[in-house]
């Protein structure tokens, strides 16, 4: 049997999971809409795999750099993402 | 750790995630939901670091650490008012983040199992061409709108002649680049596709205005995860893709919902230069017309012998740094007997739940803020309206005066109620330019002064 590529296997994820998203996001309710932009924005920094890949494998240092400089972009966005989100939703919850 | 384990543990983590934003439908199990999205986000970089190409861990780990620590102390240290330019800094992060990714795949890809210098698929080229591109473009258009926020630069849309055209042809040029770069994978191409991105980032956001970034945030929030989206389809990874669309439909969801707010399109709010000219032009044709000021001491009297009291804040509440006041001025009608409600339009802040964010950080009771379609009904019967710091959002022009910039966008009803409180610096036009109908009815008290100091004397009227 002919192998499926990985770019369609990719897409079949990629179609999937903006369904998902689309319904998950509309039943956020309004008012944790900034909540929600942080914790997306920190999620997204998910690329950090990748850069892990480039820090922690490449034999040329260039790349490494590259690699470098893209695991510390993506921890002050996952680490500052998450922290701001906690202090939100802490104020939505605190005690009356 | 073999490829199918990592395997199910990046999708682990992907439903993790996806249970995170599952878990902001309601204040009560956001907090449980930001701690799977913790859990997926280490165990994501657990399973990266037990790969076996992963040989030396020195850079990585000083790089978490260090980032780690900056955007702690970053995070915790940030004003709520700043919360939207903090928003546009991180996302220029995730932008030339996802560039160096790309660029380092470029350089190396066997160390990301995509082939070898000088043959990856073209399918692959695609796809980093199309990472890259995105990346840059959200890199340097955040930090526009970043600039535009803090102030660093005008608020006002810069537009210079054949703008459109310049960007059209940028465009285009980047489609046949990321077309040429996929034949032939020079890696000149692809530092030319970054350039000219970041130059199009730059002009893209440019020519907005201050009026509507909270649409701007919201779109580079999208292209943000459309960027991860693009470099998982380079490095075949499941968990970036997933991540990445996840991220990129709420952008686009909130994009939407901004624009609905505000009653523009998404064309119209990219094609720029809302808010300068119309400034302008209403400035010149200005009219004297009676209206009634009124002191601290009769909106003390008036609120306090109202039965329900709606207050509408806008920005000018949050930049007065009123919120404080604000709420202990409620408080205290609350003691009184009389009913206190807050109504939050969709674009009352800088960013999408702005202002529910400013409102929770002054404790206001949550189940006290209503959105528009939830309080626009019972202004017909609501004793007092007090607006403060709000303009725009409750001109009735926008619904009645065709010609009207503002005109379609959805408002919040105050006129309905029977007596409006209008706490304002002085008679001059909102954001958009527009004169506010509401200013000159008889039923309409205006208080001139900092929307601060004027919940101050509220309250120091209402405890005499």
């Amino acid at each position: 049997m002919e192998m499926i590529s990985p770019f369609v296997l990719g897409l079949s994820v990629f179609i999937l999971a903006v369904f998902v998203g689309y319904y998950v996001v509309w039943k956020v309710t309004p008012a944790l809409h900034s909540p929600l932009m942080s914790v997306t924005n920190a999620i997204s920094s998910v690329i950090i795999v990748g850069a892990v890949l480039a820090a922690g494998s490449a034999q040329d240092t260039l790349t490494q750099v590259f690699g470098f400089v893209a695991v510390l972009l993506a921890s002050i966005n996952i680490f500052g993402g998450f922290v701001v989100t906690r202090r939100m939703l802490e104020m939505f919850n605190k005690k009356k | 750790m073999s490829a199918n384990l990592s395997a199910l543990s990046y999708l682990t983590s992907a439903v993790c995630f996806i249970l995170a934003l599952q878990g902001l439908s309601s204040a009560k199990t956001s907090q449980k939901g930001l701690t799977l999205g913790i859990v997926g986000m280490v165990l994501a970089i657990g399973t990266t670091f037990a790969s076996p190409i992963v040989s030396s861990y020195g850079w990585i780990i000083s790089g978490i650490i260090g980032g780690g620590l900056i955007g702690t102390i970053i995070a915790k240290k940030i004003q709520m008012t700043a919360l939207p330019q903090l928003v546009a800094a991180f996302h220029s992060l995730v932008g030339l983040s996802a560039v160096c990714v790309a660029a380092a795949a470029l350089l190396e890809p066997a160390a990301f199992n995509i082939g070898v210098v000088g043959s990856i698929a073209p399918g692959s080229l695609v796809e980093m061409g199309l990472g890259v591109a995105i990346g840059a473009i959200t890199f340097t258009g955040s930090i526009v709108a970043f600039a535009k926020l803090q102030g660093l630069v005008s608020g006002n849309p810069l537009i210079f002649k054949g703008q459109h055209p310049l960007n059209a042809l940028l465009g285009i040029s980047l489609i046949v680049m990321i077309g040429l770069f996929a034949s032939c994978g020079c890696p000149n191409l692809f530092w030319a596709i970054t350039l000219v991105s970041f130059l199009l980032g730059f002009l893209l956001i440019l020519p907005i205005g201050g009026a509507d970034m909270p649409v701007v945030i919201s779109m580079l929030n999208s292209y943000s995860g459309w960027a991860a989206a693009g470099i998982g389809f380079t490095l075949g990874n499941s968990l970036l893709i997933i991540t990445g669309a996840l991220v990129g439909a709420s952008g686009a969801i909130l994009s939407y919902i901004m624009c609905k707010g505000m009653n523009r399109s998404i064309f119209n709010i990219i094609l720029g230069g809302f808010g300068g000219e119309q400034a302008a032009l209403a400035q010149g044709s200005k009219e004297q017309r009676p209206y009634k000021a009124g002191s601290s001491e009769d909106a003390g009297f008036i609120m306090k012998n109202a039965k329900s009291v709606v207050i509408v804040p806008g920005y000018g509440m949050a930049v007065a740094q009123a919120q404080h006041a604000l709420r202990e001025m409620a408080d205290i009608l609350k003691e009184e007997g009389v009913q206190v409600r807050y109504a939050i339009h969709p674009v009352a802040g800088r960013m999408p739940g702005h202002m529910n964010v400013l409102l929770a950080e002054a404790n206001v009771p949550y189940d006290d803020v209503l959105e528009l379609e939830d309080i626009n009904r019972d202004f017909a019967q609501t004793d007092v309206a007090f607006v403060i710091g709000a303009n725009d959002v409750t001109n009735p022009a926008a619904k009645t005066d065709t010609t009207s910039p503002i005109y379609g966008m959805p408002i919040l009803d105050v006129e309905k109620a029977k007596t409006v409180l209008f706490v304002k610096r002085s008679m001059s036009p909102g954001y958009a330019g527009v004169d506010n109908e509401l200013f000159y009815r008889d039923n309409t008290l205006m208080l001139f002064g900092d929307a601060k100091k004027m919940c101050e004397e509220i309250i120091k009227a209402l405890q005499e």
